[in-house]
């Protein structure tokens, strides 16, 4: 019966791969490979749910395709289903279905329409990754499909300049979650000593023994889980970009952030239950969450006075509310208050154009003057207070703004003086001396050995920080990314003295590709293009569509998806690097969260944004 | 801004003319986009606003080169276009540069050259920095009934809110003292704030420019509230000065986080002479007169081909073979609006019984009031948006109310009530959405033109009391008002005489289903709604015996067996419903039976007409399937074109309907019937040709300009369109308003100004247009076109710079189709909705044969 668990992910990986070989104009196949491929997903998952409900639902694993094995860790793949995942996958599936009927007449004649399709069915198979995975490797993967196509349906519009930057805004908050979870999956590495399945979670005395002997890596990892989950489900304080995500079509809006990946935080927590549920502390932090958002988010509903942005900020109210109800053992609560409010916002958000219409008829009869309260009392103060606060949404971007991105910009700006002819040799000749350390590692002390791992590391981190706040060159900003990426190789090298060479060789020979491809692509926009920096956006994807094309599949070998360089690099981070070297790992963890997002803003600001060379009308930047 | 003196209150009055004037969405008001330039001719009007502000005015250089190759523009046409402009003898050097010489121009627009400066000497991006607070401040102030928790200052001043608020809080709208000092200070002013920024006073007015346009959406919508605070449901105290006070202060708050207490002012250092005129003229360019020349040879290739197509019908109807129905045996008559949208119908309704009669007019019928449904709070106005009406009519007798519709209950957006509802209707949602999709109906939530008027309600139309008044309206209509409206209307269309026993009176309307512009399918001479009101009202006072009696002294004899009956046609749906049918005699209430399945039909042909431009309808399909399917489309909310509006309009016929009955319009006339044997010497010419202007002429610029540039003048695509405080749309949480027309609305229209072609002699047109200079400016500014033909020769001349002059056609090809059927089933469907593909949707003239 496990076997059958990898249909639903092959049904809709094979959807995705049929709707590229289409062409825009093909609407109707385009639309009926997506009614297909959902429809059987949706037809398959109810009959094998039902078959396996007769079969007394018995909890099923498989473990699939193996990665990379050695004598104490082994990488695979694994799939997993239990009543969450069938909740999950039917609702995933039932939704996506209606959305891509809905879709096939909403699009109709938009430039977008393939492209909206595929990265649709993109997302189902992320989605259905993440929800049938059976260990923390597997989720990852899907975590990972989220990431990048909610970004791809974000700037969709990607002829404006707000959906652009709303798309890096969420995905600079995604990949800051997606961090979190390799942490946990590092962590999880070290405290487990194998590649930890869900099925085992199940095990209570296992999960007691293991958090008793490793007590604050366990916390420390379930922390990371909480985060990401946070984030995934636009929870306090990170919930300012769910609102600024619905720059897509009305449909994708509906499908992503008011119904499957928003509900997507509470799913993993659901998963990990067992692993955090004997801790008191950890039921409390996610209790404390759920109230603190449930509160802050309904007090900001009230405020808005736009139709879908009151939508996302009560959807985050009532998922802080599954928070709470996931902490404290309500499962059944929570997965129907899930269903309900995942049906509902998304069909609230389809029918939300419609509003102007109804309350205006609905006031043009029953309207009443508003009562203003006494000016005078110290409720007054109190409530205006309340009010501007929840206007500017308790500040929650500017606190993220403050801890998060201004340090590392920062820290990048710091380093500027690097950032010349001079600086760039000096740190060849640096990465040279340190391959030349590597070859005749076994004549050094063991303590220069100490310390070497680490400084390579954290000049990959500086590179990488450089790259992210390079403003004038875009060149320049791609070469500081290889090389960011060859020290953080190399200190990984210097750290261990056992190498897969495979897959070394694999890694570096997928980053020399994709940093080729990257080189000829920028040398060419530099060629034609007088003025081309980082400063602004230059939407060249309009002029050039083949070479966009080209940079954003060099960009995704960056950006740890599945199969890709970045991917390989940190299954080797974290399968290599030792328990004992946590800033080693905290450093190249960075590294990883500030690679994705210098990559996508090199791409974001070349290709995407208006185009304001082109004869044809562009938008103005507000619109 | 050659006097150095910065004056505030110019500043304004010149912003105010500048910025768009779009009123909320609720009442749509198509008008000239470019209205601020109508006191220039067209294309200097066109080229100006394009160096200032950026826009794109004409279609750009190579689409219309693409038009030409695949025969959309006619070389005959063009090659008169270049000797018009340049000479017979420069015809072949032109010829060459329009068709193939490549232009490099920048596209550098006068607009915010000024404002770019924070960027480039401070590396601040101020509009990112300022606009999302200010969008969602202002939208949370002006906001209608989106929140649940409305903005805690009432109906004051906004400026007055702002401090109210700032002083009453313990949280700042701020970063800095330094700001929220200021805005307490005595004398707050625009100048002073634009000291402490900009600090150099002739720079001032093109800044707060830089500033405006950069959200013109916003401060268009804020200048017309000011202007027109009525058009607010739950009143609100706007005003342009206010807003830019707070935009300013908002500005000074961040420069000053960013860059300290003492920054210096922006243009302290900058040389005077830097200061740009935005206003100035702009110099010719040679781009701009082949943009000219394209632009004339797309229109005129459409034109000649339509005054080619009506010379030709003339001549062909002179044949013997045509017989034309003697106006006495008329089954019955129907009158409809001018709309283009009832051009089908009215051919259909002809052809399907042929001894009907049809006439078009404003769809007001004349009649001007406001309306007040019964139980409704306020007024709704139903005439041309110019007019000031004095009356109100007021509904009752109505037991029935709307159903609500629970989902867009603000209930589930709180705490509680939306775990509630997540847990209950949650599951009801999944079921509606589902429903929705397969079988979608009528509801609550969708606009229904139907609903506008209840069917059964009674109205308060004769007015007995002259002192019965509300709110200084008086209510209803005495019987000298009521037949001084209907001798006008009947005069203005020449039915004086051959009354048929039932007359309609058919007002339209559209329902759709997610649709925030759905007042624009609404009708236009209605100020956006539907006109079931008005036609309910023209009948009453044409069926009323008092007013009778004083027509006839008029000398307007309507027999009385003559009954006047009200209808309204849904143009989204292709329904009609009729009103007050029992007044009918048994005679005709029998005939009224069979007039019914006539219009049945002609609605089903209508639906198959329009059916040919929707993908998701096979116009090969059985009439009554598609006519299910359009029916359909007006309720389906996955729906975003349950019509398209306006889309192609680009003719206005004025004259006897023999004009141009027998030719296939391609839904893109608006048709006003006129008699001019009625009217040798234009007596009531004047009061046809005055709302052609604004109200046709309004709609095709509309249409024009959000089709050349539906990224600035237009709304873009609707699809991400969000609803901002039942005001209006933006893209997502943090855009501007967009006002304009979405892209689904227009893809299908060609980018061609309106030509009107009126059937007298050309004098007495002439001096019925410059009878008064706004609506003189229309025509000699070339906004729309103007073609008089000759009743008696059928000669045709043109209005050109304040004279008629001959025109001769040059398109030989006449058309000809004898079976609607397979005219439409043949039509090609459009590729892509680029234009040089979707203009191929739109079929030449042909004639029935």
């Amino acid at each position: 019966m496990e076997q059958y668990l990898q249909l639903f992910l092959v049904i809709p990986l094979l959807g995705f791969m049929v709707s590229l070989f289409f062409t825009n104009k093909q609407e109707s196949h385009i639309a009926i490979n997506a009614y297909l491929c959902f429809g059987i997903q949706l037809l398959g998952i109810l009959f094998f749910t039902i078959y396996w409900i007769f079969q007394q639902s018995p909890i099923l694993d498989l473990k699939h395709f193996t990665f990379y094995k050695e004598e104490n860790i082994e990488i695979f793949l694994d799939f997993y289903f239990d009543r969450y995942t069938a909740v999950f996958a039917i609702l995933g599936a039932f939704i996506t279905f209606l959305i891509a009927i809905f879709s096939k007449f909403y699009l109709h004649r938009d430039s977008g329409y393939k492209r909206f399709f595929s990265t649709i069915l993109l997302f189902f198979f992320g989605y259905n990754v993440t929800v049938f995975a059976g260990n923390f490797e597997t989720l990852f993967i899907g975590w990972e499909f989220l990431g990048i196509t909610s970004f791809l349906l974000i700037a969709f519009y990607r002829d404006r300049y707000l959906p652009v930057k709303n798309a890096l805004k969420t995905i600079s908050l995604y990949r800051l979650g997606d961090i979190c979870i390799i942490l946990a999956l590092w962590t999880s590495h070290h405290v487990w000593h194998e590649n930890i399945t869900f099925v085992k979670l199940n095990d209570v005395d296992l999960v007691a023994s293991n958090i008793s002997n490793h007590y604050n890596q366990v916390i420390f990892l379930l922390c990371m889980i909480v985060v990401a989950a946070s984030i995934k489900s636009a929870q306090f304080p990170f919930a300012s970009w769910l609102p600024r995500a619905m720059e897509g079509p009305t449909t994708s809006s509906a499908v992503f952030y008011g119904s499957l990946a928003v509900h997507l935080g509470v799913f993993l927590l659901l998963r990990t239950y067992h692993y955090w549920e004997p801790i008191l502390a950890m039921k409390i932090i996610i209790v404390i969450i759920g109230v603190m958002t449930a509160l802050i988010a309904t007090l900001i509903a009230r405020v808005q006075s736009t139709v879908k942005t009151q939508i996302a900020y009560a959807s985050i109210a009532q998922i802080g509310l599954m928070f709470i109800e996931v902490a404290l053992g309500w499962h059944v609560l929570a997965l129907i208050h899930l269903t309900g409010n995942a049906l509902l916002r998304t069909y609230q958000l389809l029918v939300s154009p419609s509003i102007l219409g109804y309350m205006i008829h609905e006031q043009f009869f029953n309207f009443k003057p508003k009562k203003h309260s006494n000016p005078h009392s110290v409720g007054y103060k109190l409530t205006n207070s309340l009010y501007l606060l929840s206007m500017q949404e308790w500040k929650m971007d500017l606190l993220l703004k403050k801890i998060c991105w201004d340090p590392l910009k920062r820290i990048g700006k710091g380093f500027n003086f690097l950032s010349n002819k001079k600086g760039l040799i000096a740190m060849i000749i640096i990465y040279i001396a340190g391959v030349i350390f590597l070859v005749l590692n076994k004549n050094l002390s063991q303590q220069i050995d100490h310390y070497l791992h680490l400084f390579y590391g954290i000049g990959g981190l500086i590179m990488i920080l450089m790259a992210f706040v390079e403003k004038s060159n875009p060149l320049k900003a791609w070469w500081l990314i290889i090389l960011s990426q060859s020290y953080v190789i190399l200190s990984i090298a210097l750290l261990n003295d056992k190498y897969e060479y495979m897959e070394i060789i694999l890694y570096i020979g997928g980053l020399c590709i994709a940093a080729i491809v990257g080189t000829i692509v920028l040398l060419k926009i530099k060629k034609r293009e007088v003025q081309i920096d980082l400063n602004d956006f230059y939407g060249l994807i309009d002029q050039y569509p083949s070479l966009g094309t080209w940079f954003l599949i060099a960009c995704l070998a960056f950006v740890g998806l599945p199969f890709t360089p970045s991917f390989i690099g940190l299954d080797l981070m974290y399968s290599h690097i030792d328990h004992e070297a946590y800033l080693l790992v905290t450093i190249t963890s960075f590294s990883f969260l500030v690679l994705e997002l210098s990559v996508l803003r090199i791409y974001a600001r070349v290709f995407l944004g208006p185009n304001k060379k082109q004869l044809h009308p562009t938008a103005f930047r507000s619109s | 801004m050659t006097n150095p003196l910065f004056d505030e209150q110019h500043l304004l009055k010149e912003l105010k003319h500048y910025l768009p004037s779009q009123t909320p969405l609720k009442d749509f008001i198509h008008h000239n986009t470019l209205h601020a330039f109508q006191d220039l001719t067209f294309y200097d009007a066109i080229f100006k606003a394009s160096k200032i502000f950026g826009y794109q005015a004409t279609l750009p250089l190579n689409d219309f080169r693409k038009l030409y190759e695949v025969g959309r523009i006619n070389p005959l046409i063009l090659d008169r276009c270049i000797i018009q402009k340049k000479g017979a003898a420069h015809l072949t050097t032109w010829k060459e540069i329009v068709l193939s010489k490549q232009y490099h121009e920048p596209k550098e627009p006068r607009i915010g050259q000024l404002r770019a400066l924070w960027k480039e000497k401070y590396k601040l991006d101020i509009d990112n920095l300022v606009q999302p607070f200010l969008f969602r401040f202002l939208s949370n102030y002006l906001d209608q009934g989106i929140a649940i928790w409305n903005f805690p200052l009432g109906n004051i001043p906004f400026i007055d809110a702002v401090k109210e608020l700032e002083k009453n809080s313990f949280v700042s709208l701020f970063k800095t003292t330094k700001a929220r000092n200021l805005l307490f200070k005595e004398g707050l002013s625009i100048t002073t704030l634009l000291n402490i920024l900009i600090g150099n006073e002739s720079f001032y007015e093109q800044y707060i420019f830089d500033q405006q346009f950069s959200h013109k959406g916003w401060s268009g919508m804020v200048a017309t509230l000011e202007a027109k605070p009525e058009s607010l449901l739950c009143p609100r105290n706007i005003s342009l000065h206010d807003m830019i006070l707070f935009e300013l202060l908002l500005e000074i708050d961040h420069i000053t986080h960013e860059l300290g207490e003492t920054f210096k002012p922006l243009c302290v250092d900058e040389p005077l002479a830097k200061a740009l005129d935005l206003m100035e003229d702009v110099k010719p360019t040679e781009l701009q007169e082949v943009l000219q020349i394209w632009q004339d040879a797309f229109e005129w290739s459409y034109y000649d081909e339509i005054l080619a197509g009506l010379q030709q019908l003339k001549i062909h109807k002179s044949t013997p073979i045509v017989t034309i129905p003697k106006k006495s045996d008329n089954s019955f008559q129907a009158l409809f609006c001018i709309d283009e949208r009832e051009c089908s119908l009215r051919s259909y309704v002809e052809s399907v019984d042929p001894t009907s009669e049809t006439f078009g007019c404003p769809g007001f019928f004349g009649v001007e009031f406001y309306f007040q449904a019964e139980n409704a709070q306020f007024y709704d106005k139903l005439c041309p948006a110019p007019v000031t009406p004095k009356y109100l009519i007021k509904e009752y007798g109505v037991s029935k109310k709307r159903k609500h519709d629970l989902f867009y209950t603000k209930k589930s957006h709180e705490f509680i009530t939306g775990f509630l509802s997540a847990l209950t209707f949650g599951f009801w949602a999944g079921y509606r959405l589902v429903k929705n999709l397969f079988y979608p109906t009528m509801g609550p939530a969708i606009s229904n033109a139907f609903a506008h008027m209840n069917l059964y309600g009674k109205l308060t139309i004769e007015n007995k009391n002259q002192e019965e008044k509300e709110n200084g309206l008086q209510i209803g209509f005495t019987i000298e008002e009521m037949a001084d409206r209907v001798a006008n209307l009947l005069n203005g269309i020449g039915l004086t005489q051959h009354f048929a026993p039932i007359i309609y009176i058919v007002a339209h309307g559209s329902s759709s289903a997610n649709n925030p512009h759905h007042g624009a399918h609404d009708c236009g001479a209605c100020s956006g709604k539907p006109g079931s009101v008005n036609s309910r009202v023209f009948s009453f006072m044409a069926n009323h015996t008092a007013v009778r009696e004083l027509l006839a002294l008029r000398n307007i004899h309507i027999p009385a067996n003559t009954q006047f009956i009200g209808a309204l046609h849904d143009t989204a749906a292709d329904m009609i419903v009729y009103y007050d049918e029992d007044i009918l005699n048994e005679q005709n209430a029998q005939n009224h039976l069979k007039h019914l399945a006539t219009f049945e039909s002609a609605l089903d042909l209508n639906a198959k007409e329009r059916s040919r431009r929707f993908a998701s309808i096979n116009t090969k399909s059985e009439l009554k399937k598609i006519r299910k399917a359009i029916q359909q489309r007006a309720v389906s909310l996955f729906e975003p074109r349950p019509e398209l509006g306006h889309g192609t309009n680009t003719l206005c016929i004025v004259g006897n309907r023999e004009m141009s009955k027998g030719i296939f319009l391609d839904r893109r006339a608006f048709l006003n019937s006129y008699n001019y044997k009625t009217d040798i010497d234009g007596q009531y010419l004047t009061g046809v040709m005055k709302p052609l202007g604004p109200v046709c002429g309004g709609i095709n610029l509309e249409y024009y300009f959000s089709r050349v540039d539906n990224y600035k003048l237009g709304a873009g695509t609707k699809l991400p369109h969000n609803v901002v405080g039942l005001i209006g749309v933006s893209n997502s949480s943090d855009g501007d308003l967009r006002p304009g027309l979405p892209w689904q609305m227009i893809e299908v229209h060609d980018p061609l100004r309106l030509l009107i072609i009126v059937e007298h002699f050309p004098d007495i047109i002439l001096k019925s247009i410059q009878s008064s200079p706004e609506m003189y400016e229309w025509f000699i500014n070339e906004w729309v076109h103007l073609i008089a033909v000759n009743p008696e020769t059928n000669e045709l001349s043109y209005f050109k710079e304040g004279a008629f002059v001959p025109y001769k056609t040059l398109s030989k090809e006449i058309h000809f189709y004898k079976d609607v059927h397979s005219l439409l089933e043949n039509a090609k469907e459009m590729e892509t909705n680029h234009i040089v593909h979707a203009t191929q949707e739109n079929l030449p003239v042909f004639i029935y044969n």
